[in-house]
């Protein structure tokens, strides 16, 4: 697949509410430097995924960060470890100000020259967020917060970037422009993992994929090669 | 008028006192809603502590000047409390923090029975006299009095309070105790040790509740084992009225409890003397001849009206003064 050896690795990961199971032993794997998406259906178990990447759910499997293990660490070492999640429906913080949000995101980082690098290269790929630095980020529209999310999780410096659907919710316009972001954003070297519905834009970013359904992997190739694979375009690109 | 300025002079100090400990319970409530009914058990431990070292101190051949054994008793009190707020969230709390809500809030109470009969053991089942060491110079405003001790509290109040806001919203740990109390696992997803941040909010609840049972031994002259159960209650009251989860709103509800309850105790009398009500005037005027009173209700009704506050809020704005939700969290 990658010549360079992958920062994430997954091997035969488990999953589940209670009884239910919602990821049944998947496995995949994403290089350094490379943008990976997870495309799926609704419930196919891609934010499950996830989330147990991230250990905010008990998991069971192989789960290597960096050549390290990740599944006896607790959330918020990961962090600091270089893997960032900006989660699903984005989680800002609504009653803290932009600032504050961006703070947060370099709450694990104690060198004040490189946040504020950090921060300047943040507001000048969002500046938007510049403008609104004073404001409380729940006074943001649904964009904006997204772009915070994403600029909050850039101030931790990650070297793996998950992202859960950045484009849900948003109007086309915004969606493009969120998308424009994180093109730039993998282009200045960040590792990216994708999670999304909207498998054309996905796969638009992205140089592989893997197909989720019911809790499984079903397809993984390139992106050019899952764009033109019938059953992607029938099941996921509405063809 | 001089009753009013008085009322409103008592009423700003109690107030001061409830918005302390009203801040214990937000804090913690803020952070992982729980309602921690030990809280005012807390308050009582630092009143006890205090009068132990000072007591203690006090009694000696060649005693520390007043002030400096003041302070001591102070000084003692919020490591206490602090330890026991402490131990309280390790050993009662944590263990249930994802068990279903009642748990908690029972073991609460059953830490708060706890607390109290372990004073009981400790100390004494009497109301003891708390040392007056200090000198407590009398003012006069307006015709009312205002005593050092009452200046005292509430200057002292303010500045814990001022205190307590810098560090909430000025530095890095306080910024990421906020965002716990917003959403927890997005917080430990930036790195946050939630478990840190919930230790950190008990004792610094504790540290408010140590100091504050200081102020109210010196300015009562009196502590108690079960002094931590009504003022716990109405400083919950005040948290409520003023938006639980909300600091400036205990504060707020702190000091507007203490003024409600002081000018109703200062005035109850007057309204219900009979003597003075136009349509009974003549019912019973021989015995407002006799006494030149008839009052139904004294001011030892003072207590009421914390809880008819409280009720008034529940009904007509649930959320509180300054609360914006009201919906729980799922
Ligand atoms: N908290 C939960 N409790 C029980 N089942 C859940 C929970 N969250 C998700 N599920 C179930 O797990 C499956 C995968 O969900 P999810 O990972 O959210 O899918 P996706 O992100 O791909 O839309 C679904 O069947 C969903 O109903
Ligand atoms: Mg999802």
């Amino acid at each position: 697949m990658s010549a360079s050896a992958p920062i994430l690795e997954v091997r035969d990961l488990h999953v589940s509410y209670g009884s239910i199971a919602a990821v049944k032993g998947i496995s995949f794997e994403v290089a350094t430097g490379e943008t990976v998406c997870l495309i799926g259906a609704n419930g196919a178990g891609k934010t499950t995924t996830l989330k147990a990447l991230a250990r905010l759910l008990p998991a069971h499997g192989t789960l290597h960060f960096d050549g390290h293990s990740l599944l006896h660490r607790p959330a918020h070492e990961l962090i600091g470890a270089g893997m960032t999640l900006v989660p699903e429906g984005r989680g800002i913080f609504a009653r803290l100000t932009v600032a504050e949000n961006l703070d947060m995101g370099a709450y694990c980082r104690s060198d004040r020259a490189g946040i504020d690098a950090d921060r300047d290269r943040v507001f000048g790929l969002l500046p938007r967020l510049k403008e609104r630095a004073r404001q409380v980020a729940g006074t943001l529209s649904g964009g904006e917060q997204q772009m915070l999310a994403i600029g909050r999780a850039l101030m931790s410096r990650p070297r793996l970037l998950l992202l859960d659907e950045p484009s849900m919710g948003l109007a086309p316009m915004m969606v493009q422009k969120v998308f424009e972001v994180i093109r730039s954003v993998a282009a200045q070297g960040v590792t990216i993992l994708l999670v999304e519905q909207n498998a054309r834009l996905a796969l638009s970013v992205a140089s592989r994929g893997y197909v989720m359904e019911s809790g499984g992997i079903t397809l993984s190739d390139s992106a050019p090669a899952l764009l033109a694979n019938p059953g992607v375009r029938e099941a996921y690109l509405g063809e | 008028m001089e009753i009013f300025i008085q009322q409103i002079i008592n009423g700003l100090t109690t107030g001061s006192v409830y918005a302390l400990v009203a801040l214990g319970y937000t804090m913690v409530y803020g952070v992982i809603q729980l309602i921690n009914f030990a809280h005012g058990e807390v308050v009582m431990i630092g009143a006890m502590v205090a009068f132990s070292v000072i007591t203690a101190l006090a009694g000696t051949a060649a005693p520390l000047p007043p002030a400096a054994i003041l302070l001591a008793g102070v000084a003692a009190a919020i490591p206490a409390c602090m330890a026991i707020g402490y131990l309280l969230e390790r050993i009662a709390y944590r263990p249930l923090r994802h068990a279903p809500r009642l748990a908690p809030l029972i073991t609460a109470i059953g830490m708060s029975i706890i607390l109290q009969h372990l004073a009981l053991l400790v100390w004494s089942r009497n109301p003891m006299a708390f040392p007056q060491i200090v000198d407590n110079p009398v003012f006069t405003i307006g015709g009312a009095a205002i005593t050092g001790v009452q200046i005292a509290i509430i200057l002292l109040s303010v500045v814990l309070m001022a205190a307590l806001t810098w560090f909430v919203y000025r530095t890095r740990f306080g910024i990421a105790i906020r965002a716990t109390a917003e959403n927890v696992h997005v917080a430990s997803l930036m790195g946050v040790d939630a478990n840190r941040v919930i230790a950190a909010t008990f004792v610094i609840a504790a540290a408010l509740a140590a100091v504050a049972g200081v102020m109210v031994g010196t300015y009562y002259g009196i502590t108690h084992y079960t002094m931590g159960f009504m003022l716990g209650l109405k400083a919950f009251s005040a948290a409520v009225l003023g938006g639980i989860g909300n600091l400036a709103g205990a504060m707020l509800g702190g000091i507007l409890l203490g003024l409600v309850e002081a000018l109703g105790a200062g005035y109850i009398g007057d309204l219900t003397d009979i003597c003075k009500w136009p349509l009974m005037k003549e019912a019973v005027a021989e015995r407002c001849a006799a006494d030149g009173h008839l009052i139904l209700m004294g001011s030892n009704y003072q207590d009421v009206f914390a809880f008819l506050v409280l009720i008034a809020v529940l009904v007509f704005r649930p959320s509180g003064l300054l609360g914006e939700r009201v919906s729980e969290r799922a």
